[in-house]
């Protein structure tokens, strides 16, 4: 006995929930480019194109509704609903965090730079790999994975803290700075979210293969 | 009949796990009321049932799910010795309900019966009036008191009083398909019984009936013990507190699975055969 029509609706969700992933991850490098480069078209672009991934959310939810109500899922297949569920909604604020940025990188535009941009763009690549990481976890049911990226989060909290304190520096120095380096703070600050909620996609996965909630991330922030 | 082993006792609420943070179901009064031990049957040479061992929680609601022929009907049927009258019955092992085994010798298999009613796939109303159905049992056990007392309050039961309270001389075979399940119920009820077998009671039935007849078994589990045959799995996923999984061995006999709180068994099965099964990728 096969479900051929349920296997396919459930791959498709998966897949729908790995095409989101993918814009969330371009919308965070956009983001940061667009700041880097001052670049107002492209900060533009990405909050626009944030209501296709907003979209993409909220289709991908009803597949899963759909299969709830229609398939009656149990056990592994119910984890599975029940976890992409869950991660959609983190990609989607992921994305958020991002169109954030760019909403910022816009407000920056106008000003001249305060300084050259080192820790938050490497804050921007350790998410990125992060969030890579967590699907391929979940791609493969990997939970020893899925906690030991959840370690790289205290990574993600130390480049903040560093961005945190360097820019008070400047603060204190150059009063005339206050508004770019909290402008800027917020850029970190959104980076470090993005970080945390990969580790509840993580926490997710855990909980698909085991059937258990775990927190794994305490987060300092 | 005993056994020479002491097979381990498979008792649902072992599988519970505090540590997981969640409550876990109501135990009940905590008792078991019958305790199934190294169970084996044959019908002819044909092992119908391989070494099951397992306990039902008293006042709660225990599923017995499985694909067919593993031998589900068959464990309900022992628990009251409903199997006796085939040919070629042979069982060994030990069923033991109230603390005594309902197989040893002197015990009355029609007072078992009693105290341990079922209700069928097909319901099966008597040929007779409404009240005759519900005073059948109490009527054939000699009883004396009241009728008209036993049979009200069997119908009210089984929720089934306010539909057929002025017409209890009516023909049951008039009631729908529900009413007469509920019917069957309240029967089996009048004997008042302690455990009450289901197999498949609600196969025959629309998912309207179907819905009445699960809140009448949630209703009933505060006073009753029951256990329950179904195919349908969200049925025991949606009434049961306890299920356990059943499968044929590779000689066809049935084995115990899995046995454990429902909502473990449907959301995180320890078995992959479990697993499998109510995921619809058996065979």
């Amino acid at each position: 006995m096969t479900r051929t029509a349920f296997e396919r609706q459930l791959t498709e969700i998966q897949d729908d929930m790995l095409a989101l992933a993918t814009m969330a991850e371009a919308a965070i490098e956009r983001s940061i480019d667009a700041l880097k480069n001052r670049d107002v078209e492209l900060a533009r672009q990405i909050i626009a194109d944030d209501l296709k991934i907003n979209e993409k959310r909220y289709n991908t939810e009803e597949k899963c509704l759909e299969l709830v109500a229609t398939q009656q899922p149990l056990a592994s297949d119910l984890r599975t609903i029940v976890a992409v569920l869950h991660i959609i909604v983190d990609l989607e604020r992921i994305a958020d965090h991002a169109e954030g940025n760019a909403k910022l990188a816009l407000m920056l535009a106008d000003e001249p730079p305060l300084k050259p941009y080192i820790d938050i763009p490497r804050m921007a690549q350790k998410g990125i790999e992060m969030l890579r990481a967590s699907l391929e976890a979940f791609k493969d049911r990997d939970t020893e994975r899925a906690r030991a990226i959840c370690e790289m989060d205290d990574e993600v909290d130390a480049l903040y803290e560093q961005v945190y304190h360097e820019l008070l520096t400047y603060m204190i120095q150059d009063p005339q700075s206050i508004q770019r380096a909290t402008y800027l703070i917020w850029v970190a600050h959104n980076l470090e979210r993005i970080a945390d909620r990969v580790t509840n996609i993580c926490e997710r996965v855990v909980f698909m293969v085991t059937g258990h909630v775990q927190e794994l991330n305490v987060s300092k922030y | 009949m005993t056994t020479e082993r002491a097979p381990l006792l498979v008792d649902a609420r072992q599988f519970v796990k505090p540590e997981a943070g969640r409550p876990e179901p109501d135990a009940g009064s905590g008792r078991n009321i019958v305790e199934v031990r190294g169970l084996n049957v044959w019908y002819g040479t044909f092992q119908a049932l391989n070494d099951i061992s397992f306990a039902v929680p008293e006042n709660r609601i225990t599923a017995i799910i499985g694909p067919s022929g593993c031998g589900k009907s068959t464990i309900l049927r022992c628990i009251n010795r409903m199997n006796d009258l085939l040919t070629g019955f042979r069982a060994e092992g030990e069923v033991i309900f109230e603390g005594e085994d309902v197989y040893a010798s002197g015990l009355d298999p029609v007072d078992v019966r009693r105290r341990i009613g079922m209700v069928f796939q097909k319901p099966n109303p008597f040929p007779k009036s409404i009240y005759e159905n519900a005073a059948f049992g109490p009527r054939i056990n000699g009883f004396r008191g009241s009728l008209d007392e036993i049979v009200e309050r069997s119908l009210r039961r089984a929720a089934l009083w306010d539909e057929v309270g002025e017409k209890l001389r009516e023909s049951a075979l008039k009631l729908s398909g529900g009413q007469q399940q509920r019917l069957c119920i309240a029967r089996a009820l009048a004997t008042e019984p302690d455990i009450i077998l289901m197999d498949e009671p609600c196969s025959a039935l629309d998912p309207v009936a179907t819905l009445k007849i699960e809140d009448l078994m949630r209703d009933l589990a505060r006073n009753y013990t029951i256990v329950i045959v179904t195919h349908n799995m969200q049925q025991a996923a949606r009434v049961s507190d306890y299920t356990m999984m059943m499968m044929m061995d590779e000689n066809r006999s049935g084995v115990l699975v899995e046995y454990g709180p429902t909502r473990e068994v449907f959301t995180n099965p320890k078995d992959k055969r479990t697993e499998d099964y109510i995921t619809g990728r058996f065979g």
